[in-house]
């Protein structure tokens, strides 16, 4: 049975720091080029489902007709607490589905793709989602905090070759014992060993040993491979892999990222085999490396589907639509690294047993539509506003509904004391309702009555010993 | 529908001074404005049958109405404590003028009564509900300020012709407020000041938003056939209008965010009870719900003072000043005293009660000949309104 990729999707956030400004903060040469930088609001959950809302777009499948989420990431909101459910329930998936969270491995992402294909070969599901998300922290004045980028990718595993946009064609692992990169669970900061250590007998040496072996395993000569991915902890260590390798850095090396994201963790496989099918041609093959206590390669087949371009969310796209952080001390406020003045108490009493109660109009963001009269409203409602009708009604999804700003206002005293001002915002749906909400990743005097919004699942407060996760509205994406 | 009108009176009110009161507590500020109100009827704290409460963070001591039976020693009768938004102390006057109406009471008392700044806390409300779909992060300045963008784009008014029209507005509030000697805030300010001030809730800045305040005030009320016995110049109660919206404004599909039912409700029933048909003409003072200017500027088209779209060109002829055709919160609004939430309802009762009474403390702030005169609350996402009018004679 042929199992495959069925669509991609990436998330890289709005906000991008220009490495200058970290360098100067510490009086450092500079790394060139940028990073992305995860808004206040943002974490591993929420950019996970905006990657698998992209990837579920792209293909034109519903949430509902996925079988399952692996979700992997070293910076899981939670210690104890699966968020493959969370992301589940934000994208609307069904109950009756599979679900497990990867983690604690940068081959965390590469090592669920796997268990994703191998699902599908098994026959358990028929269709499953992978997401991978970082969005580690390297020690302020470090290498890492300028290399290291946040960001996201999803993938959705199919099989049967006419729907699938790429063949798996075979994979290689390696496993590997060695402190190069690791946390202790009370550590806020990625720790190393010796860089010189950590690059040749580690990252370089597996990585041409995975690939070496995936290449004599599928048959392969160098020069069959259209694209190799290499993800690179610094901008420059997966040269010296491909030139080990013998492929040609100009034209065989999928570019790294490394110069406008940088280094997103065990999210980076999956988001340059993204980025790679954007641009491939039927036929091309992509080998696919992964690093991290071992190494993982794998290999794929463009079909002739991956032609059919018009992606939803591309990540050129999104590469272009950013706004820059202009201070170090808000990027590390962002971070929370750095308390800044909190800003007016939030005076919200969240409970467990609310957020459970109402998931579907908070997490699903579900309206209703009264089945008698057909009048829509956010959230969900029992009694009809209009007719009275009595729990007469269907509910409806409202996320990937595309609105218009109503009205707005620029609200000085809702927001925290590093990002101040908060727009509050009216949005008019497609279909008439209503949604009121925050807007989020915005330039505040560019925000005007019937500027074109799209609705996005962030983290709203803390409080109550758990994270509280809502949707915003924010400027719809360039192109869209 | 039933009526009220003439069947209930004011005979004493009293009102505290409004402001940061750091050296006095919930109970100082009951206890200022209630005996005010005992004097102002001739009545002491034994004459009182019932009380109503209006408060909405009242917890001194205890929650309930416990607060204000320790401050006035009140016992043995039924003290009722309600919250209604902003409303609070509107209802608490309401309610009561309708139990005195129903001949259960002859004399009761309706209080009104927030401490504010004890709540280490300089602004109102960043969400105040369990979820998040509601509240979260929703503050008093921001749930208005989507008036304001909206009424300018409705209207076409720029930007700026839209925060000078709203200056205006607050300009007038200040000229008011600098003749009350009870206000929190007594400054006159230039429309340069207003414009120039710091947002708050864009296009709201600092001086289109009322500011927080302690305070309290407090009617007394006994039926109208027993009012000339307490003393010559009752002032009766004309009409009311209560009106609670549903389908939460915000959320509701169509809404135009300018015009509010609840608004456009409460008017049309206390005018239908007052036998008012043309507000603009037959109401002599108006004490409105001035929490943001742009709120006091959608009452006017709400409530009838001004058609549609046209508040501008009454507010540019100074029709709302002290000296203009029908003069809108006279003591300077929420905008000078401040919105100490429950009392607020009976603070401006207070002024239009002076005012009808021609015995306002100052005479340049003196309406003469006001004969009919309004009070109004408008509070929650914003959701309730109580209106209340009032005359100095019966008939």
């Amino acid at each position: 049975m042929d199992v495959g990729l069925i669509s991609y999707g990436a998330y890289v956030p709005t906000y991008r720091l220009d490495r200058k400004v970290i360098a100067a903060a510490w009086a450092r040469n500079p790394i060139s080029g940028e990073r992305t930088v995860a808004n206040n609001d943002e974490d591993s959950i929420t950019m996970a489902v905006e990657a698998t809302r992209n990837c579920l777009r792209n293909a034109t499948v519903p949430g509902s007709n996925i079988d399952g989420l692996y979700f992997a990431s070293t910076t899981a909101p939670y210690a104890e607490k699966m968020s493959a459910v969370l992301i589940s329930t934000a994208l609307d998936m069904r109950r009756d589905i599979a679900t497990a969270d990867f983690a604690q491995s940068l081959r965390a992402g590469s090592g669920a793709l796997r268990m994703a294909l191998d699902t599908v070969r098994s026959g358990s599901a028929k269709k499953m989602l992978v997401a991978a998300t970082d969005c580690r922290l390297g020690y302020p004045k470090s290498d890492q905090e300028q290399d290291f980028g946040d960001g996201s990718a999803a993938l959705l595993v199919g099989s049967g070759k006419e729907n699938l946009i790429a063949t798996y064609e075979g994979g290689f692992s390696l496993s590997n014992e060695m402190m190069d990169v690791w946390r202790n669970p009370e550590d806020r900061y990625v720790k190393t060993w010796e860089n010189r250590f950590i690059i040749t007998e580690g990252y370089a040496r597996l990585l041409e040993q995975a690939v070496s072996g995936l290449m004599k395993q599928c048959n392969l000569k160098k020069e069959d491979v259209r694209k190799i991915i290499l993800p690179s902890p610094d901008s420059r260590s997966y040269r010296q892999v491909a030139q080990k390798l013998g492929f040609d850095l100009k034209t065989q090396v999928q570019d790294p990222l490394m110069q406008n994201v940088g280094f997103c963790g065990t999210a980076q496989p999956l988001l340059l085999l993204s980025s790679a099918l954007e641009e491939a041609n039927p036929g091309d093959l992509i080998l696919v490396a992964s690093y991290g206590d071992g190494a993982d390669a794998m290999l794929f087949k463009a079909t002739d589907k991956v032609a059919v371009r018009g992606q939803v969310s591309s990540i050129k796209k999104m590469l272009d639509d950013k706004i820059m952080i202009t201070s170090y001390s808000r990027f590390l406020s962002y971070k929370g690294i750095l308390e800044a003045l909190p800003g007016e108490p939030f005076k919200l009493f969240p409970s467990a047993s609310v957020t459970w109660r109402e998931q579907n109009s908070i997490f699903r963001l579900h309206g209703s539509r009264c089945k008698s009269c057909g009048s829509v409203i956010y959230p969900v409602q029992r009694i009809c506003e209009q007719c009275y009708s009595k729990d007469n009604y269907e509910e409806v999804r409202l996320a990937e509904l595309k609105g218009n700003v109503f009205t707005f206002t620029r609200d000085s005293l809702a927001g925290r004391s590093d990002d101040p001002i908060i727009c509050q915002t009216i949005v008019e749906l497609e279909n008439g309702m209503r949604f009121y909400g925050l807007m989020t990743d915005c330039e505040l005097e560019k925000v005007d009555v019937g500027m074109p919004v799209e609705l996005v699942f962030r983290r709203i407060y803390e409080g109550a010993g758990f994270h509280n996760y809502f949707w915003k509205c924010r400027p719809s994406k360039k192109g869209e | 529908m039933g009526s009220i009108k003439d069947k209930v009176a004011i005979i004493g009110m009293g009102c505290s001074r409004f402001g940061e009161r750091w050296d006095k507590g919930l109970e100082d500020l009951c206890i200022e404005s209630a005996y005010e109100a005992y004097e102002d009827a001739g009545i002491g704290p034994k004459d009182i049958e019932a009380c109503w409460v209006g408060t909405l963070t009242a917890p001194s001591g205890g929650i309930g109405a416990t607060a204000v039976a320790q401050a006035l020693k009140l016992k043995n009768i039924p003290i009722i404590r309600n919250e209604n938004w902003c409303t609070s102390g509107h209802v608490a006057l309401l309610e009561a003028s309708m139990a005195v109406a129903s001949g259960a009471y002859d004399v009761v008392m309706a209080i009104g009564v927030e401490k504010l700044k004890d709540t280490g806390f300089p602004g109102l409300g960043t969400g105040r509900g369990m979820s998040p779909v509601l509240e979260a992060r929703r503050t008093a300045p921001g749930s208005f300020g989507l008036i304001a963008k909206r009424y300018f784009k409705t209207y076409g008014l720029s930007d700026a012709d839209g925060k000078e029209t709203m200056a205006k507005i607050v300009v007038k509030s200040h000229a008011n407020g600098s003749l009350s000697p009870r206000a929190h805030f007594r400054n006159k300010v230039t429309l340069e000041q207003v414009i120039n001030a710091p947002y708050i809730a864009w296009p709201l800045g600092l001086f289109d938003c009322c500011g927080n305040s302690d305070g309290s005030a407090c009617a007394i009320i006994t039926r109208a056939d027993l009012a000339k016995k307490f003393r010559t110049d009752p002032i009766y109660l004309k009409g009311f209008g209560m009106s609670m919206d549903s389908g939460l404004p915000h959320l509701r599909p169509d809404f135009d965010w300018i015009n509010f039912e609840a608004l456009m409700t409460s008017s049309r029933k206390a005018y239908e009870m007052a036998g008012i048909s043309n507000p603009r003409e037959e109401i002599d003072i108006a004490e409105v719900h001035d929490c943001f200017s742009i709120t006091e500027l959608a009452i006017y088209e709400n409530f009838g003072f001004s058609p549609r779209g046209k508040a501008k060109e009454d507010i540019d002829a100074g029709f709302f000043t002290l000296q203009g055709g029908l003069p809108v919160n006279t003591d300077g609004g929420l905008k000078c005293f401040g919105h100490p939430v429950g009392a607020s309802g009976l603070r401006m009762t207070y002024e239009v009660y002076k005012q009808l009474q021609q015995k306002v403390d100052v005479p340049e702030r003196q309406v003469k000949n006001a004969r009919r005169g309004l009070s109004h609350t408008f509070g929650g996402p914003p959701q309730m309104s109580c209106v209340a009018i009032f005359g100095n004679e019966k008939g």
